[in-house]
C-alpha cells in the first residue's frame, strides 16, 4: 500500500513519495535523507559518491573551508604528478549531481557548529582530513630555515595559508627529515630542472625561488634503516632517474641487505633490490655519464634521528642539524630503532621535516583522541556520537594515498547506509539540510562559494595557465578567490 | 574531455588501442550491450541475440560478489577501457584514469591469459606492488589490451581495491 503525502523540496519544490512499510508495521518515511559531509577533498567526494550512488533518494551536500574543493589532491598532490589528480573528474562529476550540493568558504566550527549540522541533517560525515604537523620536538625547531614538509608542498602548491613561507634556498645543503613519499616529493621539487617544473601547475613564486635556489644537495634521513623506508617505489625510481643529478649513498647502512631480502614479500624485495642497485651497483657506461655530469647530488641516510637544529653564529637561523645516531633492534616492518649514544653533525641550511601531518579537533563537543590524533570511531562510526561518522584520515590517521583513502570512505557510506536501513540512524522525520544552515551563516556573514563559482575560479585558473605555459595559475590567496567568484 | 581523451593523453601506450578502436567503428561495428549472468542463466539486457560484428573480443568480468559480466571491446580496447565503455559496475576503477598512478584497475587473469601476455614494464609492476590481494597472474586492466588472443578470457575483480600504502604499514606516510 502505498501513501503518497507531499514535502516541498528545495527550491525546485519537487515532491517526494512516503512509503508504507510491508507487513503493517508502524509507517516510517523514507524521503530525503540528508547527509552533510565536512570536507572536500577526496574522502569527502568519494563518501558523497558512495552514498548517492547507492539510494536515489539521499541528497548530501559538502561543506568545505576554503573556497575552492579538493583538498590534498590540490595542495598535497606534487605538480609533476598531474595524472594522479584526474580523480578530480570523478569528484567533478559527483558535484555536478542533481542530488550534491557544495558549500565552499563555509569553516565548520567557526561558521557553524557541528551541533547546528546535527539538527539539520540526519548525518554529518567528518571528512576534514589532517591541518596540522607532527613536531620534531627537539630544541631550534622554531628556527627560520625550519619547515614542515606539510607548510612546503602546501607553499609550492598554493595553499593559502602557506602563501608567505619564502623559503630560504640559497644555502647548498637541504636536510630532510623522513622517508616517506611526501619527503620524496620534497626533494625532487626541490632537484627537478627548471624545465620540467615550468610546465606543471606549481605557483609561478614558488617556481621563482626555485629557479634562484642554491640548493644542490638533498639529504633524506630516517630513523631506521633501507628495509624500513617508507617511501615506494615509484617515487625512488623517480629519484633515479631524475635528470642531472646522481645518488650518493652510504655503502655501510646496506651491510646484509643483500642477503635480507630475499626472504621479504614482494613490494618491499624489489623496493629494497632498487635501492641496493642505486647504492652499490657499478653504473652502466650511460649512468656512469649521467653521474660524472651532474650538478646536484642526493641520498639517503639511514639510522639518523634529530635531537637538535644548530643555529648559525648570529642565532638567527638553522646552520647545522645534530643526529643521534642508532642501531636497529629486530628485523623487518617492525623492527625499532635505538641511539647508541654517538651523534653526528650535518652542515645545512635548510631543514624539512616530514614525519607526518596531524587531524586536529574542530568541536571541543565530539569526542578526539589526541594520542593518535583521530576521531574514536568503529567503522567510521564516531564513538558516543549517533549519527555523526567521519571518513579518510580523520579515521584512521594521516597516511595512504587516494585509493586507500576511496576504500575508506566506502566503508564509511557503507556503515552509513547500513544504518539507515535498519534503523539505526532515523531518517523518519523530515529535516531541513541546507535549507537550516544557509540563514544561519547568512546572519553570520558568511556567503558560500557554490560549485558553479568554483568553476569560475577554474577558468581563471586554466585561462592564466595558459599564459604562461601552464596547465593552471592557481589563485594565491581566499580575498582573491572569492572575488573571482563572486564576479 | 572524453575518458578516451584523456587516456590517450596520458598514455601514449594505448594510441594504438585508439587507432583499432576508430577503425573497428568505420567497419560498422555496433556496441554489444553487456549480459549479466546469474549462476548459468544468461539475462540478455538488449536484443535476444547479441551481433557479435567482428573486431570485437569477448570477455567475462567475475565481480566482487561473484557476478559474471559478460562483454566485448574492440580489439586494442584496454581492459579499462571496456569497463569504462561498457560501465561496469566497479566502484572505483580506474581511479587515474589509466595512467599508471594507482593499482585500482588491478584484475586477476587466467594463467594461460597471463603467460602469452609477456613482459610487464617496471611502471606498471611498481604499481602492481601496491595493489592488495597481488597475485601471480595480476595484471592492472590499463596495461592489457584486447587481441583475438584474448577472446573468451575471463578476468577477475580482486576483493579489495585498495593500494598497500595504508594506515597499519609502520611507518608510511603519505603521497599522491
Amino acid at each position: 500500500m502505498l501513501l503518497m503525502t507531499c514535502k516541498p523540496d528545495r527550491a525546485t519544490l519537487k515532491y517526494r513519495f512516503c512509503q508504507w512499510s510491508v507487513c503493517g508495521r508502524a509507517p516510517f518515511s523514507s524521503c530525503s535523507p540528508k547527509v552533510c559531509i565536512v570536507g572536500a577533498g577526496p574522502a569527502g567526494f568519494y563518501t558523497a559518491q558512495h552514498l548517492i550512488k547507492s539510494r536515489q533518494d539521499v541528497e548530501v551536500d559538502i561543506y568545505e573551508r576554503l573556497p575552492v574543493p579538493f583538498g590534498l589532491v590540490r595542495f598535497g598532490v606534487a605538480p609533476d604528478h598531474p595524472e594522479v589528480k584526474n580523480v578530480i573528474n570523478t569528484f567533478t562529476q559527483t558535484a555536478q549531481h542533481s542530488r550534491c550540493s557544495f558549500y565552499g568558504n563555509v569553516n565548520v566550527g567557526t561558521d557553524v557548529s557541528v551541533k547546528e549540522l546535527q539538527q539539520a541533517y540526519h548525518a554529518v560525515v567528518l571528512s576534514y582530513g589532517a591541518e596540522g604537523n607532527r613536531r620534531m620536538g627537539v630544541p631550534g625547531e622554531d628556527l627560520a630555515g625550519v619547515h614542515a614538509a606539510k607548510d612546503f608542498v602546501g607553499w609550492y602548491n598554493g595553499l593559502p595559508d602557506n602563501r608567505k613561507l619564502h623559503p630560504d634556498l640559497s644555502c647548498e645543503t637541504a636536510v630532510i627529515l623522513g622517508q616517506g613519499n611526501v619527503a620524496l616529493d620534497v626533494a625532487r621539487i626541490l632537484l627537478s630542472p627548471m624545465d620540467m617544473l615550468k610546465k606543471t601547475d606549481i605557483t609561478q613564486p614558488a617556481l621563482d625561488l626555485l629557479a634562484e635556489s642554491r640548493i644542490r644537495r638533498v639529504l633524506i634521513v630516517g630513523r631506521r634503516g633501507p628495509m624500513q623506508i617508507a617511501c615506494t617505489i615509484k617515487e625512488v625510481r623517480e629519484m633515479v632517474n631524475l635528470p642531472d643529478t646522481r645518488p650518493e649513498m652510504v655503502a655501510a647502512d646496506f651491510k646484509g641487505i643483500a642477503e635480507a631480502v630475499k626472504e621479504v614479500p614482494r613490494p618491499r624485495k624489489r623496493l629494497t633490490e632498487l635501492l641496493l642497485k642505486t647504492a652499490l651497483d657499478v653504473p652502466t657506461e650511460k649512468e656512469q655519464e649521467k653521474r660524472s655530469k651532474a650538478s646536484r647530488v642526493w641520498g639517503f641516510r639511514f639510522f639518523r634521528s634529530p635531537v637538535e637544529v644548530l643555529p648559525a653564529p648570529d642565532l638567527s637561523r638553522a646552520a647545522a642539524i645534530r643526529l643521534a645516531v642508532n642501531r636497529l633492534e629486530g628485523s623487518g616492518e617492525g623492527a625499532s630503532a635505538v641511539p647508541t649514544g654517538e651523534v653526528e653533525d650535518v652542515p645545512c641550511g635548510l631543514v624539512i621535516s616530514s614525519i607526518g601531518y596531524k587531524s586536529l579537533p574542530i568541536d571541543p563537543l565530539l569526542p578526539f583522541d589526541s594520542r593518535k590524533a583521530i576521531v574514536p570511531n568503529t567503522m567510521g562510526r564516531v564513538q558516543k556520537t549517533a549519527g555523526v561518522y567521519c571518513s579518510g584520515w580523520l579515521k584512521t590517521g594521516p597516511t595512504g594515498v587516494i585509493g586507500t583513502t576511496m576504500n575508506n570512505s566506502f566503508d564509511t557510506a557503507r556503515a552509513l547506509l547500513e544504518d539507515m536501513d535498519s534503523g539505526a540512524l532515523d531518517v523518519s522525520s523530515a529535516k531541513p539540510g541546507s535549507q537550516g544552515v544557509t540563514p544561519l551563516l547568512e546572519k553570520r556573514g558568511v556567503k558560500p562559494v557554490e560549485f558553479s563559482d568554483w568553476e569560475k575560479i577554474d577558468n581563471e585558473e586554466i585561462k592564466r595557465g595558459v599564459a604562461m605555459g601552464k596547465p593552471r595559475e592557481k589563485l594565491l590567496s581566499v580575498d582573491e578567490m572569492l572575488h573571482v567568484a563572486r564576479t | 574531455m572524453s575518458a578516451a581523451r584523456r587516456l590517450l593523453r596520458f598514455n601514449p601506450r594505448l594510441l594504438q588501442s585508439r587507432t583499432n578502436k576508430r577503425t573497428a567503428a568505420v567497419t560498422g561495428a555496433a556496441a554489444t550491450p553487456p549480459h549479466t549472468s546469474v549462476g548459468n542463466a544468461v539475462l540478455f539486457s538488449g536484443s535476444a541475440q547479441c551481433r557479435r560484428p567482428e573486431g570485437r573480443v569477448t570477455v567475462h568480468f567475475i565481480n566482487r560478489d561473484g557476478q559474471k559480466i559478460t562483454t566485448s571491446g574492440a580489439e586494442g580496447d584496454s581492459l579499462l577501457d571496456v569497463v569504462v565503455d561498457q560501465k561496469l559496475d566497479i566502484p572505483g576503477y580506474g581511479a587515474c584514469e589509466g595512467t599508471l598512478a594507482c593499482s585500482t584497475c588491478h584484475l586477476i587473469l587466467e594463467q594461460e591469459v597471463y603467460d602469452q601476455l609477456g613482459h610487464i614494464i617496471d611502471e606498471e609492476q611498481d604499481m602492481l606492488d601496491l595493489a592488495y590481494g597481488l597475485t601471480e597472474t595480476s595484471r592492472l586492466g590499463c596495461q592489457v589490451c584486447l587481441s583475438r588472443s584474448l577472446e573468451g578470457a575471463t578476468v577477475r575483480v580482486p576483493a579489495g581495491l585498495f593500494d598497500m600504502r595504508r594506515a597499519d604499514s609502520s611507518g608510511s606516510s603519505s603521497s599522491a
